[in-house]
């Protein structure tokens, strides 16, 4: 069964520390190669790493938008600080792009001007997402927790109401944040004192429990899977359901590769088999999982019910 | 996740097969007193405890001759003393000093820090034993309180007893 | 209102009895089921249950806040209204939300209900704060546990509503209301079912040497030697290995409880005007030596008397204590 070639697929928001050098090589590749229609920026997850790179971003925004990618720009997750606080509101002032807030700082900054929910504003249900239309917005990222029966309900009041709706279908979940950095943590400092100790794992710092199995990964504040979501079966599913934007979460390894992937399947070029083992020879010896989505644990890898 | 466990057989006290026998004997129409009393008191007991009404309690007091076998369900109600090899196959064992579980039903003492000391084991469905233990403090008073009450002044006489026992027993952190 | 309530946790009846008898200002409390973030195997009330509990605790002057502090999976939101709907008539003097389509609901079917935010709505800052409420009409906020005095001070004179900190228990790290952590390894959802490491899902295994592991879904979360106290496999409070710190360690968060009783003075003076003390899956015992401690510390320094803490520490996990954030930023 052909999928609606309409679908749209996104890159989220880089959520580790990659160096501004490294950003700008990884966006340049975006814009000339990789098969997406919208790229999110900005930074999520710490407000230490954004002076390294905010800079480029008139730029980047340039490139992308010239390259035929729609920019959002995405706002902090934990607005605390007044660096924090002014940071959301600056980008809440902002007329263009349009922006995705993921703290209800964000939000109030906002007003009823148009804007996108993102996946740390918990929109888990038809009923925050009908306020939060009301409140402006114009399209909602689902949270990854949520199993597939619920995501396709919200999906449908989402339409209803006229707005976009975005699901995560690779990369690895944001199980938790905290104002603590636990990247400090590990290496005996504090998020004052940090020294950007981050930036060492463009991937996440990998935990293990004591008994030599991975589990978790930390990136700052940010908890993580270990795991990668891969969706890749479930998104004939989730384009039925009403979807309409898939999310590729940045991790390292080649996203342009990993967009042509989804790029190929969602156009119905590559079967899902095969689509598959592309991805797993992309991501190596990371594992994939889909458990939320089948309500079952995150960790976990369901296999299809029925072939595609 | 709930499989059935055997408790160890553990004999502290010498000539152990006829003392517990024995002890059992004499314990039994105590226990079976209490547990209809108790029953019949406190009904929401039984609904906190939810499916776990029919699983198998096997609470052993270590210094004890002898462990104890609940099973809560108000339609057949089971709570006897059993020489320890003879302890049927369990959902979930406790076992701890007979001190440390008398905490446990006693709300004067706190029984999270029993748990969390170590002293206290806990095997099998660790979801039986949580619900076990709210349904327990969810009883207005103490459970040790009323089951004393049942033997009148000695009976209060000797929880007062045991309360300075574990008093000074169990809280040298 | 009376200046820096106490509130209460009332896990079971009993234990709400107990904590309005031990002179609780308040008093806070769930439903049997997902409505509330403790839904923790055999506690909490059933709907007869809490209308008693009503009138036992209005008829001592505490006044009872019902949790609906979680977040409703669409398709399943007539729960939580049912649940509103269900505490109004009851007479429940506020609930504590997180989920804003329940905040929503409520607001407009229950205007005259006082809402307060529930720690799982994670504002921590002025302008979150507000929010909530001026689209909500929220009376209350109740911080995340990561703020200063001195930013609790500050926010004071940001927001419209009334201050709720926590004083005392389970040292809660991750940004509630944001934690996946649960559902990741067992498949049930701290924010959606209200459940945390739960017991279902929990193993303890006993090595012949004496040596112990905690586990939860079948991932170590912890081990313990054989004179070490052991704890219940939260998950962030387990230990693990990085790349650089092979012998395992407390990655998130070691197993603390907070205890604010020697800042209870600077607190009040920083404008908070209701203290959280944690614990509705603790005792009845540990609900009356808190509550009753707190008591006695408050009533002391209303009075202008010096309040005196009887030392709390066998009561808590793990059995430390931690000023947390609040006594210096050196926590984060």
């Amino acid at each position: 069964m052909a999928v609606k070639t309409m679908t749209k697929l996104t890159l989220g928001p880089i959520a580790y520390h990659w160096s501004a050098d490294k950003r700008r090589d990884f966006y340049a590749r975006i814009a000339d190669e990789a098969p997406v229609d919208e790229v999110y920026l900005g930074e999520v997850i710490c407000s230490k790493r954004a002076p390294f790179h905010e800079a480029d971003l008139p730029e980047t925004i340039e490139r992308l938008e010239r390259a035929g990618k729609a920019v959002i720009v995405s706002t902090l997750a934990e607005v605390m600080l007044k660096r924090e606080r002014k940071a959301t509101q600056d980008i809440a002032a902002m007329d263009s792009p349009e922006i995705e807030v993921n703290n209800a700082a964000g939000l109030f900054a906002r007003g009823k001007r148009a804007h996108r929910i993102g996946p740390f504003m918990n929109a888990y249900n038809e009923a925050t997402i009908a306020w939060m239309a009301g409140q402006g917005a114009t399209h909602v990222c689902l949270p990854a927790e949520l199993p597939g029966a619920a995501i396709a309900v919200a999906a449908q009041a989402a339409r209803d109401l006229g707005l976009g709706v975005e699901v995560q279908v690779f990369g690895r979940a944001s199980l938790a944040v905290s104002a603590r950095c636990y990247h400090a943590r590990a290496h005996g400092r504090t998020k004052d004192n940090c020294q950007f100790v981050c930036e060492e794992d463009p991937d996440g710092m990998p935990l293990r429990t004591r008994d030599a199995q991975p589990i978790l990964r930390v990136n700052g504040i940010q908890t993580q899977s270990e795991s990668y979501l891969d969706l890749l079966p479930e998104t004939a599913r989730l384009v039925a359901d009403g979807v309409t934007h898939l999310r590729l979460m940045p991790q390292a390894v080649d996203m342009v590769a990993v967009a042509r992937v989804f790029r190929d399947a969602l156009d119905g070029h590559v079967p899902t088999g095969e689509a598959e083992g592309r991805l797993a020879a992309l991501t190596g010896d990371t594992g994939l999982s889909n458990g939320f989505y089948h309500g079952a644990a995150g960790y976990r890898r369901i296999a299809a019910a029925a072939p595609n | 996740m709930t499989s059935d466990i055997r408790i160890a057989p553990r004999s502290p006290l010498p000539g152990s097969g006829a003392v517990a026998r024995l002890a059992c004997a004499a314990v039994q129409p105590i226990l079976s007193r209490v547990v209809r009393r108790i029953a019949a008191g406190h009904p929401s007991l039984f609904s906190r405890l939810g499916p776990h009404q029919g699983t198998d309690f096997v609470i052993d007091p270590v210094d004890l001759p002898f462990a104890l076998h609940l099973r809560p369900d108000p339609q057949a109600l089971v709570f006897r003393a059993v020489p320890r090899e003879a302890a049927p196959p369990a959902g979930a064992v406790i076992r701890g000093r007979f001190l440390l579980l008398l905490e446990l039903v006693d709300s004067e003492e706190d029984g999270d820090a029993a748990f969390f000391s170590r002293d206290l084991e806990v095997s099998g469905d660790t979801e039986a034993v949580v619900r076990l233990r709210n349904a327990l403090d969810d009883v207005d008073g103490s459970i040790a309180e009323e089951t004393a009450a049942m033997f009148g002044a000695p009976g209060r006489a000797i929880l007062a007893r045991l309360r300075r026992s574990y008093a000074t027993d169990t809280k040298r952190i | 209102m009376s200046l820096a309530e106490l509130i209460c946790p009332a896990g079971t009846p009993a234990a709400l009895r107990t904590a309005v008898d031990a002179g609780a200002d308040a008093v806070y409390c769930g439903f049997q089921d997902a409505t509330n973030a403790r839904n923790f195997p055999g506690l909490n009330f059933t709907p007869d249950e809490l209308a008693e509990a009503v009138v036992y605790a209005h008829a001592k002057g505490t006044k009872v806040l019902l949790a609906l502090n979680t977040y409703p999976p669409a398709g399943k939101v007539d729960l939580w209204r049912q649940a509103a709907d269900l505490g109004a008539r009851l007479g429940v003097d506020a609930f504590i939300v997180a989920d804003m389509g329940v905040a929503d609901y409520i607001a407009r079917a229950h205007p005259q209900m006082r809402l307060h935010l529930s720690v799982q709505a994670a504002a921590s800052s002025p302008e979150a704060i507000r929010y909530y409420c001026e689209n909500f009409g929220v009376k209350r906020v109740v911080l995340p546990r990561i703020l200063t005095i001195p930013e609790i001070r500050q926010i004071r004179k940001e927001i419209p509503c009334e201050i709720e900190t926590f004083i005392f228990g389970n040292h809660g790290l991750m940004v509630e209301g944001r934690c996946s952590l649960t559902n990741y390894l067992t498949g049930q959802s701290t924010n959606m079912d209200g459940v945390c490491s739960p017991a279902s899902d929990v193993e303890y295994i006993r090595d012949p040497d004496g040596s112990m592991s905690s586990k939860l879904a079948g991932f170590t979360i912890d081990r313990f030697g054989a004179d070490e106290m052991a704890g219940y496999p939260t998950i962030c409070k387990g230990r693990y290995t990085a790349p650089n710190r092979p012998e395992g360690y407390y990655a998130f968060e070691e197993p603390v409880s907070l205890n604010l009783s020697r800042l209870l003075p600077e607190l009040i003076d920083a404008g908070v005007h209701a203290f959280k003390i944690e614990g509705r899956q603790r005792s009845k015992s540990y609900v009356r030596g808190v509550v009753t401690a707190f008591r006695a510390a408050v009533d002391d320094i209303r009075a202008g008397r010096q309040a005196n803490i009887a030392d709390l520490v066998a009561l808590t996990e793990g059995q430390k204590q931690t000023q947390g954030a609040f006594g210096t930023k050196k926590w984060r």
